[in-house]
Formats: C-alpha cells, structure tokens, sequence
C-alpha cells in the first residue's frame, strides 16, 4: 500500500498502473460485431468521454476495461499487463458506476458500503464509510434505507461505492441520467477531483452539454467502431454531430 | 488464502441472510409454496388416512426440487434488480467465494424450509421421521447440496437471459435427475415399515459422490462462466 486513503487520493499498490491502452480492441457476438478496431490510450489524470448513438458499443466497451467481459480480438493492458497476466488483482485498481447503480435497495447506505469495502478487503472499512457518506452529503441519512432515496441520492452512493477503494480507474456508465443540475454539477465536480487525484475516468454518455469542457478527449463509437475525431468544432455537440455523420 | 476465501463467502451469506430478514420474501414464498405442493399431493395420495406404497418419499423430493429452483430464481433475481451481481465481480475476489457464498445462504433457506417441510410430510403421510433421523438428515443435506450446487452455476449464468425463468428448470432438473433418484430411493427404504439402511446407507454414498463432483465443477466453471 502506498498513501493512505483521504478520500481524494488514489492508493498505489503492485497492480496499480498509470496508462490505459485499448489495442485493436474487437468484441463479437455470434456474427454480430458489437466492437471493432477501437485503439486509444489514457493517462492518469485524464477523463475520456465515450460517446455514441444507443448500441454504438460504449457499454460493451465499459465491461470489456471493467475485466467483465472478454475480448473477441486485441486486448486491453493495464499499465502494459492485461487482465489476464494480472489476474485478480487488478480489478482492485477499478471502480464502475453503472446504470443500474450496483446498490441493494434493502440495506441501508452504510450497510452497502460497509459490505463493499468488506469484500475488496479494504482496512479500516468504518473510517473510510464515515468519509465517503460525508462526501455524498448523506451524513444523516447514512442509516436510510436506500430504497427510500431519491435518483441523485442514490447516485451519490453509488459514486461513491465506485470510490471506496480509491480506483486508478473509473469506468462510469450514463452517470448523468435521472439527475437535476444540481446533482449534475455535484457529479462533475466529483469527477474534477478524481482526476486531480490521479484517476483515468471513462465515461459513457448521451451528456454532451454537461461534459463538454470536462473531458480531456473524445472516443466517438458508430455501430461498433471507431469514428476519427472531427476536427474543430465550436463544441463537443457539433463534433459530436460531424463524427456521427462522416 | 483460504481464510480470504471464507471471508468472503462469509461476507455474501451475511449480505443476503441480512435482506432476507429484512424482507422474508424467500423464505415465506418458498415455505407457503412447499406447504402447498405436499396439501395438494396429501388429498390425492393418502386415501382412508393410508398413503400409497412409496409416496412420502416422492412427494418429499418434489416439493424440495421445486421450493428449491423458487428460491433459486428469486435469490439471484434480487441480485439481477440492480445489476449488484456485476458488482460482486468486479470485486478483487475469488469469484469462486462468491459462488460459495450465494451457494450457503440458499442452502440455509432451504433447510429452513425443510424445518417445516419434513416435519409436515411425516404428519400427512405417515413416514417415520425420527426412526432413523441421522440418515435421513444425511439424505436431505446431501441431495439438497447436489440440487443447489447445480442450481446456483444455473441461476448465475441466466441472470440476464430475458427466458430465465424457463430456462433454468430446463436446465437444472434433467442435470440434477441423479441427486433426485438418490433421494427418493434412499428416502423411501428410510420410510419403509421395516427401514433397509443398507440401502440408504449406498444411496447417501452415491449423493456424496455427486456432491464431490458437481460443487468441482461449479468452482471451477464459474468464472469463466461469469466473465462470458
């Protein structure tokens, strides 16, 4: 273990790696190609937005880094490992958010993250529940049950279920959905510092407003494969817009 | 390494057990259904307050083979609601702790469920229960062990087919015909008027031997299973 958690600070450990790269990255269904050819690389500190119509692969692509899925062609490596080579160990470098939220609606905020901090085997479990519900400003509702909360409160627990065990990667799918501006704004700023702190985000979205000026770079999916990016365009919209009809 | 591994599987019973107080809605499903297959099966079967030859051993079985593949679907159903099986993957753990872990929460409720299970087919249908109790606990535990061992892989793997709910009888009770034969034979010498226990005695041998068989392949399938 490297610098103690504090909440904004990603822990280092044997696993850990500071470069992401995807490399001829190819996923098949039957006959049905849901991923091809996708090639890019990310760095600690940086935040890449997926982006892409419905069943353009962002997800396919999220479970693939999330070590959830395999690869049909290419690999994913992890600081230069693959998942393989690195085995269990790495998935204790990844956080994910994703749609569904990964949070049983039965126990109670701190029950959730108590049992997710108990099953990546992280020490000190109760401080590092008490910090992460004061971040998701669920101070006084950390014994509520979760099926009782709100969308943005309940996203606000999962964000943090994702970060409880300080991940160099963050994979976060659709995070923005369901939620009003001010949770918006409080999601991106989570994010900010994250990537501050030394995390590589990815993320999947449909929210071209509320990321634009947030991400560091654009991965544009079309039917599965990889769109080059557009050139300049007065904003991630038009980009968008010009990747997706090119 | 091994510590890690209970730990963990300790950590997931804990998890469901504590949702499963919270709501009982397994356990009181499971139990109502079970009650309900043996009534049924009681005022068919036991004519003038006599049961045919063989019945309560069968009938037994039935309402564990079904209760079972109940609970089965429903437990990882909660599991499927808000996608938190992907959640248990991705965790550093051996995945095949988690296996063990959903595999011993089921099995707790479903002994809860022969609690009043066996205790009932013993009333209606006249069998011995306590004659020979050892030896019918060890069929119950082993043939119970061998039907949710398969299940659990089963209901794992279907957790996000939109069929799973017809899936996973089509798949689970021809694979588990063996644990359910060596169930209803070695039951059926126990409820005799005169017990045959070196007939039980052969047929728990033989649910040890699927026990053995079916939980190695259960922990060594599950996370390639789970990954694809």
């Amino acid at each position: 273990m490297g610098k103690p958690h504090d909440g904004g600070t990603v822990m280092t450990t044997q696993a850990d790696f500071e470069r992401l790269a995807v490399i001829d990255l190819a996923r098949h269904y039957g006959r049905r190609k849901a991923l091809s050819q996708v090639n890019f690389l990310c760095d600690a500190g940086e935040i890449i937005g997926l982006l892409g119509h419905n069943g353009a692969g962002k997800s396919t692509l999220l479970n693939i880094l999330a070590t959830l899925l395999g690869a049909s062609r290419g690999r994913v490596e992890y600081g230069g490992r693959t998942a393989a080579a690195a085995g269990a160990d790495i998935r204790a470098r990844i956080g994910m958010l994703g749609h569904d939220l990964f949070l049983y609606p039965e126990l109670t905020a701190r029950e959730n993250l108590v049992f997710f901090g108990q099953l990546y085997g992280l020490s000190d479990v109760a401080a590092r529940v008490e910090s992460a519900l004061h971040r998701a400003g669920l101070g006084d509702r950390a014994d509520d049950f979760v099926s009782g909360f709100s969308r943005g409160m309940r996203q606000r627990v999962a964000l943090e279920r994702a970060l409880l065990h300080a991940p160099r990667l963050l994979l976060l799918d659709e995070p923005f959905t369901g939620l009003d501006q001010a949770s918006n704004r409080a999601l991106v700023e989570r994010l900010r510092e994250c990537q501050q702190a030394g995390c590589i985000v990815v993320l999947a979205t449909h929210d071209l407003d509320i990321v634009d000026g947030v991400l560091s770079r654009s991965v544009f999916l079309h039917n599965g494969r990889q769109v080059g990016e557009p050139g300049p365009g007065t904003g991630l919209r038009d980009r968008y817009q010009k990747a997706m009809s090119a | 390494m091994m510590r890690a591994f209970f730990r963990v599987a300790w950590i997931v019973v804990k998890k469901d057990l504590t949702v499963e107080v919270r709501s009982l809605e397994i356990l009181s499903t499971t139990i109502f259904f079970a009650v309900t297959v043996v009534l049924m099966f009681s005022f068919g079967l036991v004519v003038d307050g006599r049961p045919l030859n063989d019945v309560a051993a069968a009938i037994l079985w039935v309402a564990i083979a079904f209760s079972g593949t109940l609970a089965l679907g429903r437990t990882f159903e909660r599991e499927r609601h808000n996608d938190t099986l992907r959640a248990l993957l991705l965790a550093p753990a051996d995945r095949p702790a988690l296996y063990v872990g959903k595999l011993a929460g089921i099995l707790l409720l479903l002994a809860l469920v022969q609690v009043v299970l066996v205790p009932l087919v013993g009333l209606l249908f006249d069998a011995p229960i306590f004659e020979h109790g050892f030896h019918l606990l060890a069929l119950l535990a082993g043939g119970t062990l061998g039907f949710t061992a398969v299940g659990t892989l089963f209901a794992a793997m279907l957790v996000r087919a939109r069929s799973r709910d017809v899936l996973l009888p089509i798949m689970l009770y021809p694979m588990t015909v063996p644990v359910m034969i060596a169930g209803v034979r070695g039951t059926a010498a126990l409820f005799q008027p005169t017990p045959n226990l070196e007939v039980t005695q052969f047929w728990i041998a033989l649910l040890v031997f699927f026990d053995v068989v079916f939980v190695t392949l259960a922990l060594w399938t599950f996370d390639p299973v789970m990954t694809d």
